[in-house]
């Protein structure tokens, strides 16, 4: 092979990452890019609710009352004369919101703990998985009550209370990643270069356990998503007048023989947004996977 | 008996098609073994797999050829006949016994299962007849042990176990798809004799799948030569041995690591002293001894070969030496500071002064580190270079171990295994270190690959005046770079002696044992 002699290392070829190698593979599942899509759409949507919506979404209509869906309002109103695009448009900013940042919250406790006690091992591995253990065991639905109660209904308090509990299982998966990896030879190479555990840590591992935890937090978005629907559904999550897709529906629900749309289109919504997160979970977890990566 | 011609087989996959085998035709006579030689890749295991049904397909694809056996086609068998031939006319021993045999099955059990399933014959003689041929494959007292569990085996006696299971049926082929290439080197000689042995006994045809011409050389008959999916010669042995006809196969002979290396016992101070190591392993209430009260001296500037089988120990040695494992009780004199008593940060600093390059290339890589970064990592971190000039310390580097430069930010994945140990020698040097334990770093690459990789730590050793300990259980490979050898045997020392000294006069039965095991005295003799 012939290759010319450079002086500078910018001037080389750039190789392909294994991240890049994962995108390229996930950019041929169409039904994943659907999903990405999707969900781009969603969160640009989301984003910019407050400027687009067609209606205020405290605008009250008492007169106007349940009306099916007409020119005016696309999605139809609810029986206070409310504009259901609207609703499920704010619906779906807090939604949109308790998904990603409890998950995120739940990424970050997670990562950082399963790390360290996988890396660790022995005493200190023993000791941080029990407590993972402990904190499993609790009734889930009892301790968010607890939390309600003592602390009132605040929408801070939800997703912090919701990454709490979705950030054990991402330790868990975490710390199995990283023992599976501090066996590899390469571990052992940074060791006898000298670098230090929080730099093997950061540069070394979590980079190469990042594969499983992608494809989990995709997952883990819907559940989240439905935990806060179940909850504002219990009328323990958001409360009026703010909303979400969980307490649209919840509300729909009720009506829902005489007004179906109020029930139809916040489903919808949050149907196509759960679909579109398991799409794109499965074509990470397809894109991901190093068995299939360079056969 | 065996007649294979034009066999085509190609693998379809998402890159594209891949011709794996590429219209190549051979015989396997009876009574008499016939060798596939060829590295990795070369199509050779495919092309025997796809001789009993066992090519998955897709993504396999027959495209041509046929395979005459007993006047049948093989290629053309329904699934159905092809269970029947398989196991009762053609059997396989495979690689690795460790994974070949179900962990949750008796000895006994997986034995009878073949011969239950191909001919109708009651519990008790099946029982009979495994008890029979686990005796002629050599495996001690049968009768107490066919009731065991595969982990209470030895890997040489599983290997012996599944020669067994294959010949339970007496099929008239045995396909052995590197049989001994997962096991030490006393207990892959002991196996090539039972194959060699029960070939002439009860006159079958073997086709032998290697990488090692020197493995081939004592037992074939006839050797083919495979590379990229192409018969590229086919001979008889000794015709292959001295007059090879193409390129490649005197590529592949002089890859054989024969001979040793000029000598010069350096009567210069020790650099490292090891005195009275133990590293033992907690296992339940008691302890594995891996390293067992082990004392020896590496001289500033030679290559110390650490020779043993498998649980010798010598890899524990290595790893304790740079602290990678905690030691039991010891000491470790580098230089006049014994490194087991250092603290964290004077650790760290000594760190740039032992390195170590691993034996699997590909699991001593980080995978999403560029060769820059894998390389820069240790220059930046002992403040050897800073971020504006580690460009050039890098690609200074990649020329000493001979990587294009242009492949500076290329990924790990994106190298062959000679590559990727390249990059490995260099991020071990990068802190131009006195002292390198390489362990095994050359046995998982093929043989030509092999004899690159010796070269280039031979030269290297030079240039930075390097003290080394060479870890393998290899004694071809160590034969070529030591000075001198320490033998080891279950975390002991059995001898220790210059190179030549100890391949000349060995003192020592087991090294005696070691030395007659090497594979290829027919290669030797003809040498010599």
């Amino acid at each position: 092979m012939a290759t010319p002699v450079i002086a500078n290392i910018v001037e080389a070829e750039e190789g392909t990452s294994l991240w890049q190698d994962a995108w390229l593979r996930l950019s041929r599942n169409r039904l994943a890019l659907f999903g990405l899509a999707v969900l781009v759409l969603f969160i640009l949507i989301a984003t910019l609710t407050p400027w687009i919506a067609p209606y205020s979404y405290t605008q009250h209509n008492l007169d106007l009352g349940a009306t099916p869906p007409s020119a005016a309002h696309w999605l139809g109103t609810d029986i206070f004369g409310r504009d259901m695009l609207t609703q499920v448009m704010y619906g779906g900013r807090i939604s949109l919101a308790v998904g990603f940042i409890a998950t995120a919250v739940a990424l970050v406790i997670g990562i950082t703990w399963g790390a360290i006690a996988g890396y660790a091992g022995g005493r200190i591995d023993a000791v941080m998985m029990r407590m993972v253990d402990i904190i499993y065991a609790l009734p889930f639905m009892i301790f968010i009550v607890l939390l309600m109660v003592v602390f009132g209904r605040n929408m801070l308090l939800l997703f912090l209370a919701i990454g709490a509990v979705e950030w054990l299982t991402m330790a868990r998966i975490m710390r199995s990643q990283v023992q599976s990896l501090r066996q590899q030879e390469f571990v052992e190479a940074a060791i006898s270069l000298g670098l230090s555990p929080a730099t093997i840590v950061r540069r070394h591992l979590i980079p190469n356990a990042l594969g499983p935890i992608i494809v989990y937090t995709t997952l883990t978005i819907p559940s989240v998503m439905l935990l806060e629907a179940f909850l504002s559904f219990l009328g323990l999550g958001v409360q009026p007048p703010q909303t979400s897709w969980g307490l649209l529906i919840s509300y729909g629900a009720e009506s829902m023989e005489e007004y179906p749309w109020l029930l139809l289109y916040p489903g919808i919504a949050m149907t196509l947004t759960l679909f579109s997160l398991n799409f794109l979970g499965d074509g990470l977890r397809d894109a991901l996977d190093v068995r299939g990566a360079k056969d | 008996m065996l007649t294979a011609e034009n066999l085509g087989i190609s693998f379809v996959t998402r890159m594209g098609t891949n011709k794996a085998v590429d219209g190549i035709s051979f015989t396997v006579e009876a009574g008499k073994i016939t060798a596939i030689i060829g590295e990795s890749g070369s199509g050779k295991s495919v092309a025997c797999y796809s001789l009993l049904g066992l090519i998955p397909q897709p993504p396999g694809r027959i495209d041509s050829g046929r395979a005459l056996f007993q006047g049948q086609d093989l290629l053309q068998l329904t699934e159905a006949q092809l269970r029947e031939t398989r196991g009762r006319d053609i059997a396989m021993v495979f690689q690795d016994p460790m994974t070949c045999l179900n962990p949750y099955m008796t000895v006994g059990n997986q034995l009878m299962e073949p011969l239950r399933y191909h001919k109708k014959v009651s519990k008790a003689q099946a029982r009979e007849r495994a008890l029979e041929l686990l005796e002629e494959v050599g495996i001690r007292d049968p009768a107490s042990t066919i009731d065991n569990y595969p982990h209470q085996f030895s890997g040489g006696m599983r290997q012996r176990v599944m020669i067994a299971m294959a010949l339970i049926n007496e099929p008239k082929l045995l396909i052995a798809d590197e049989p001994t290439t997962a096991l030490d080197v006393t207990i892959q000689a002991q196996i090539l004799e039972l194959l060699a042995a029960l070939q002439k006994k009860r006159n079958i045809g073997i086709l032998f799948i290697s990488h090692d011409l020197a493995v081939v050389a004592d037992i074939a008959d006839t050797i083919v030569v495979m590379q990229e999916g192409k018969i590229i010669e086919t001979g008889n042995r000794d015709d292959i041995f001295r007059h090879a006809q193409q390129p490649y196969t005197q590529k592949l002979l002089q890859a054989i690591p024969t001979g040793g290396k000029s000598e010069v016992l350096q009567k210069s101070e020790p650099l490292l002293s090891i005195r009275n190591l133990s590293t033992w392993f907690r296992q339940g209430k008691t302890h594995v001894k891996a390293v067992d009260d082990v004392s020896f001296e590496i001289r500033r500037g030679e290559v110390l070969g650490l020779v043993g089988e498998s649980g010798s120990g010598k890899s524990t040695i290595g790893r304790s030496i740079l602290r990678l494992v905690p030691i039991t009780s010891g000491e470790v004199i580098f230089d006049g500071t014994d490194i087991t008593a250092l603290a964290a940060r004077e650790l760290k600093n000594m760190r740039s002064r032992l390195q170590i390059i691993f034996q699997d290339p590909f699991a001593s890589l980080n995978p999403r580190m560029t060769v820059f970064d894998t390389l820069a990592e240790p220059l930046l971190l002992h403040g050897l270079d800073n971020r504006s000039n580690v460009g050039a310390s890098v690609l200074k580097l990649m020329d000493d171990v001979g990587l294009a430069r242009s492949f500076v930010r290329k990924y790990p994945h994106e190298f062959s295994g000679g590559q990727r140990q390249r990059i490995a020698i260099g991020r071990a040097l990068a802190t131009r270190p006195e002292f390198v334990v390489a362990d095994e770093p050359v046995s998982a690459l093929d043989v030509t690959i092999q004899a690159q990789i010796l070269d280039l730590m031979r030269e290297l050793g030079k240039e930075y005046s390097l003290t080394t300990l060479f870890i393998s259980h290899d004694l071809a490979v160590v034969r070529k770079l030591a000075d001198r050898i320490v033998v080891l045997q279950k975390g002991k020392i059995v001898e220790q002696a210059g190179t030549s000294e100890l391949f000349e006069h060995p003192r020592q039965p087991y090294t005696r044992q070691l030395l007659q095991s090497i594979p290829g005295r027919v290669l030797r003799a003809n040498a010599t």
